[in-house]
């Protein structure tokens, strides 16, 4: 039964539709997997057993009666805690959520329970996506599977975690500036985040409004492809939704699968490499580069000179919109309340007390930064300058991909670090995602795929970026990276990562 | 409480009066301006509600094609250039009536700006209102504050929030501070309210009904030593909610701050809440320059952009606006300048109407309208729009008239019947048995018997002394309680006595 949780979803899936195995089987086997090793990892906040098991029986009762299902159907999936899920606890990672149960779902969750993916329970996050390492949780740290002294990564460490301890085979995320990818990289797994527009917002608890975007957490690209096919699509309930028709990303992935990336022209980003990237990290990535120009792709070097100014720009971005995105947790209708132990109980007292206990200090911080960011007299200085960066990011991303097709990097600068290496010092832990950040303040799409074991012993990831609405092209050319590095290694990447103690 | 005033002619003799105002008026859309839920008045409180509206963790804005729609109307209908692009901004501050701490607004970049809109005073006077801009935002909800005495927040023992009304659509229309309305400057307020209240009905983009705060308006009032001078420092008085009131509260702010001024005083930048009931101000919240309310572009929304082609479709469309309609009326009507005044400044343009649609001629309609009716609901203490007649009962009681079935007489006790509801004109008739009689047959009853009562009569008239036919007239009319057309009675009368 166990084996059932190292399949890929593609190939579950596969055995679901031939009847070799029902999803009540595989559902039960993954939460059997999240019993015996989710104590120490602790990716899942909340694990909703009754409810996966019951989607599950639904799922074979209905392919008993020869009802037509989605490829995905009986699948299970783990959902990060920042996405709403009617009936089910969400948090965020923040205790100024704790106990709500929201009444609405998400769209992707609408679309998910439509297609009926056994739904595992919520991933463990950084409060409000706050993070790189989600030990800015309010629930307690996430280990990374690889070794559980290390951070699996963040904001989604939780779901990246999961889909690496083979607790799930699928895994929602959210990515702001890297939360996607850089714990894919540093895991030994794949994250996506789409084309800003292409996964509707509707239902994410948002953080940075005009950066987040949710997409697939996965061990295989071709996973990713099939849930990004799933969950994408226009949304009339988000303005930001594009009404594209969603693209052929399985195929796309297939063609990557068969080493298809001949006269592909692929951009090395000049500024996203050398001082601060792990010379194991740069290693990897350079081996990755050999092999796809031995399979006939064409390695064109680019520069893009507003990357310096990502990082600053981003940390005016984001705080901004999150501090008003944030002001509704206030104890009035939800959530936390807490009321001031003296004098009266104001409405005002109340907010500033429920926010005063309900909130982590990241989050204090960012709201504190963000407020005065956009404040009178402030406002041109920091968020105005803000603004025109991000329009110098995108004009740099348009002239790169003039000369190429894709653009790559290292995903993360380094391998996981120890839990609490960089917990006392923001500025370190901000700069973890400083090839990540660039993606989201252009709305590209980008990925994340295991490039391979760095100096350490620890995974790194290889970051792919296209053009906005074409996402098309990271499941070609990322599933071509990975199928040349399994040809070579003889197994996938996460086959190398020790057996995690299974309690019982 | 009670602030030392100027009389208000002294007032004005000795500063000149600027103000400005802000209208909100509520849409009357069938869902709110970024969510599905439905709105319409009178529900239970927070049933009107989706995610959205109560601003739950995750919820979107989707922005309402309607109200949009609506805006640009407004917009056009003020003589407004529309803006290629606009987009709406968050206005933050915290607050339980605002379910995201937010207010999702438009900030530099309204869908309408720089226009004008002609206002017309009582006495037929047209004075020309500049407006700044129209923009579109949501509402807020409504709190009800329990246990103060004043019904206020302060004292209050604990608050309830209804979210029906948040999200609601509303435009906000603000004027350019409005100068050289001198004295007249309350009457203008006034008048310009109205005038925009008239407009949103005829646009058809609200009921726009005060007393329900479909239409809500706040009065900037500063005074300055003379129309030269720079502009002084204003007041806003929040929530003056009926046309009465906003003249009122014109002339009270300008009585207010000329004894500050006269005093040597400097008048303060502040809101100020407007007491319906004693008819005065009283200082609110200091607005200083603090107050941040940390403007940035709504990240949830992307920017409108009305097609040029659909903006001139609107305004091709537009409905003919009550100013241009009066004028067309007045002409098509044939009233004097001085009959139509009348008729506007008392509110019976569209009960006239709706008259003369239901077959009466302009000037009888207006004769009941101005007349009776107006008398009645002098009586009444009520609006002509509020007696309990309708201009389809007005036709066809005028009908009844000109077929000659009632005298004006007769008709009068028939309108008092469909006052007091007891039904059409012609129930009425039949109830109360009112027709004119006039089968000739019962009248000469009723003659011979009055001529046989005062035998002197007969031959007076005889004798050709018409005076006494009148006597006659008079006993047939009461014998027959009215109902007889006198001209015919004295038809017959004279028919018999010369027989």
């Amino acid at each position: 039964m166990s084996d059932l949780t190292r399949l890929s979803a593609a190939d579950l899936a596969q055995k679901l539709t031939n009847g070799e195995v029902s999803s009540v089987e595989a559902t039960q086997a993954h939460l059997d997997r999240i019993a015996a090793v989710d104590g120490p990892v602790h990716a899942f906040l909340h694990v909703s057993s009754d409810e996966a098991l019951a989607t599950a029986k639904g799922v074979d009762e209905a392919r008993s009666k020869g009802e037509e299902l989605h490829p995905l159907a009986g699948v299970p999936i783990a959902v990060k805690d920042v996405v709403v899920t009617r009936g089910l606890p969400t948090t965020a990672g923040s205790r100024i959520l704790e106990g709500w149960i929201p009444p609405y779902d998400a769209t992707l969750v609408t679309k998910i329970k439509a297609a009926r993916l056994p739904i595992l329970g919520k991933t463990n996050m950084d409060e409000f996506a706050m993070g790189s390492s989600t030990e800015h949780s309010g629930y307690g740290n996430t280990h990374n599977p690889w070794d559980l002294d290390r951070i699996p990564g963040g904001s989604g460490g939780g779901s990246a975690a999961a889909v690496a301890a083979y607790e799930a085979p699928l895994a929602i995320g959210t990515d702001t500036g890297g939360s996607i990818r850089q714990p894919a990289a540093v895991t030994g797994t794949v994250g996506v985040k789409p084309t800003y527009g292409s996964v509707s917002r509707y239902g994410l608890i948002a953080l940075a409004s005009s950066l987040d975007q949710a997409g697939p957490v996965t061990r295989t690209v071709l996973d990713a492809a099939l849930l990004h096919e799933l969950i994408a699509g226009h949304d009339p309930h988000d303005s930001t939704s594009l009404t594209d028709p969603v693209g052929a990303f399985a195929d796309e992935a297939r063609r990557g699968l068969a080493g298809d990336v001949k006269g592909v022209r692929i951009g090395v980003v000049k500024e996203l490499s050398g001082e601060g990237y792990q010379p194991g990290v740069l290693a990897r990535f350079e081996e990755s580069l050999d092999l796809l120009r031995e399979a006939g792709a064409e390695i064109v070097e680019v520069s893009c000179p507003h990357f310096d100014y990502a990082l600053a720009a981003y940390y005016l971005i984001l705080p901004a919109e999150a501090s008003s995105n944030l002001a509704k947790f206030d104890g009035m209708r939800y959530g936390l309340r807490v009321e001031p132990t003296d004098g009266p109980a104001t409405a005002e007292r109340v907010m500033a007390a429920t926010r005063g206990q309900g909130f982590g200090d990241e989050v204090k911080r960012r709201i504190i930064l963000g407020t005065y960011a956009l404040s009178a007299g402030y406002y041109d200085a920091y968020y105005g300058s803000a603004q025109k960066v991000r329009t110098l990011i995108q004009r740099d991303f348009a002239a790169a991909f003039e000369k190429a097709d894709v653009l790559v990097s290292p995903t993360a600068p380094t391998t996981a670090f120890k839990l609490g290496e960089k917990l006392d010092d923001p500025l370190a832990m901000y700069l973890n995602d400083v090839a990540t950040i660039p993606v989201n303040l252009a709305g590209v799409p980008g990925m994340s795929v295991p490039s391979g074991l760095s100096d350490d012993g620890l995974p790194a990831g290889f970051q792919v970026i296209a053009p906005a609405r074409e996402d098309a092209r990271l499941y070609r050319v990322g599933a071509a990276v990975e199928a040349f590095l399994e040809a070579r290694w003889g197994a996938p990447i996460l086959t190398k990562a020790p057996e995690l103690e299974v309690s019982k | 409480m009670s602030d030392f005033l100027v009389d208000y002619d002294d007032a004005v003799a000795r500063y000149d009066t600027v103000f400005g105002i802000e209208v909100h008026v509520e849409l009357g859309t069938r869902t709110k301006m970024f969510d599905g839920a439905e709105q319409f008045f009178g529900a239970d409180p927070n049933t009107q509600v989706t995610p959205v509206s109560l601003g739950l963790p995750g919820a979107l804005p989707a922005v309402n094609g309607t109200a949009v729609e609506y805006a640009v109307r407004i917009g056009l209908a003020l003589n407004c250039t529309i803006a290629e692009s606009c987009r709406f901004a968050r206005k933050n501050y915290f607050y339980p009536d605002v379910p995201k701490n937010f207010q999702t607004s438009q900030y530099d970049e309204p869908i309408a700006h720089d226009g004008w809109v002609d206002v017309e005073l009582e006495d037929g006077t047209v004075f020309r209102v500049e407006i700044e801009r129209a923009h579109m935002e949501e509402d807020a909800g409504k709190n009800t504050h329990v246990g103060g005495a004043t019904g206020r927040i302060h004292g209050a023992i604990y608050s309830l929030v209804d979210y029906n009304r948040a999200g609601v659509p509303l435009v906000e229309i603000v004027t350019k501070p409005v100068t050289g309305a001198g004295e007249r400057a309350p009457e203008v307020a006034r008048a310009y309210v109205q005038t925009l209240r008239d407009m949103f009905r005829a646009l058809g983009v609200s009921e726009a009904r005060m007393e329900r705060g479909n239409v809500r308006a706040d009065v900037n009032v500063s005074l300055r030593p003379s129309s030269d001078s720079p502009l002084g420092t204003r007041t806003e008085t929040k929530n003056v909610n009926s046309f009465r009131s906003i003249e009122r509260a014109v002339r009270y702010e300008v009585s207010r701050q000329a004894a500050v001024l006269d005093d040597g005083g400097a008048i303060v930048q502040e809101t100020r809440h407007w007491h319906e009931d004693t008819g005065h101000t009283t200082s609110g919240r200091i607005k200083s320059d603090a107050e941040d309310y940390r403007y940035f572009p709504e990240p949830d929304l992307v920017p409108i952009v009305p097609d040029p082609a659909w903006v001139e479709e609107i305004r091709a469309n537009l409905p003919e606006l009550p100013a241009a309609r009066r004028k067309r009326r007045q002409a098509e009507w044939g009233y004097a300048d001085a009959e139509m005044r009348d008729v506007v400044n008392a509110g019976a343009v569209d009960l006239i109407e709706a008259t003369v649609q239901a077959g009466a001629s302009p000037a009888a309609a207006r004769k009941w309208w101005m007349g009776e009716l107006a008398r009645t609901a002098k009586e009444q203490g009520v609006d002509l729009e509020s007696l309990n007649v309708t201009p389809q009962q007005i036709g066809s009681l005028q009908h009844l008239v000109d077929e000659g079935r009632l005298t004006d007489k007769l008709a009068r006790q028939v309108l008092e019947g469909v006052l007091a509801g007891e039904g059409d004109p012609e129930a009425v008739v039949a109830k109360r048995g009112l027709e004119v009689v006039s089968d000739d047959g019962p009248l000469l009853a009723a003659i011979d018997e009055a001529l046989a009562a005062q035998p002197d009569v007969v031959a007076k008239i005889q004798g050709g002394n018409l005076g006494p036919v009148g006597a006659i007239i008079g006993a047939v009319m009461k014998a027959t309680r009215g109902q007889a057309d006198a001209a015919r009675v004295r038809e017959l009368v004279l028919e018999r006595v010369n027989a």
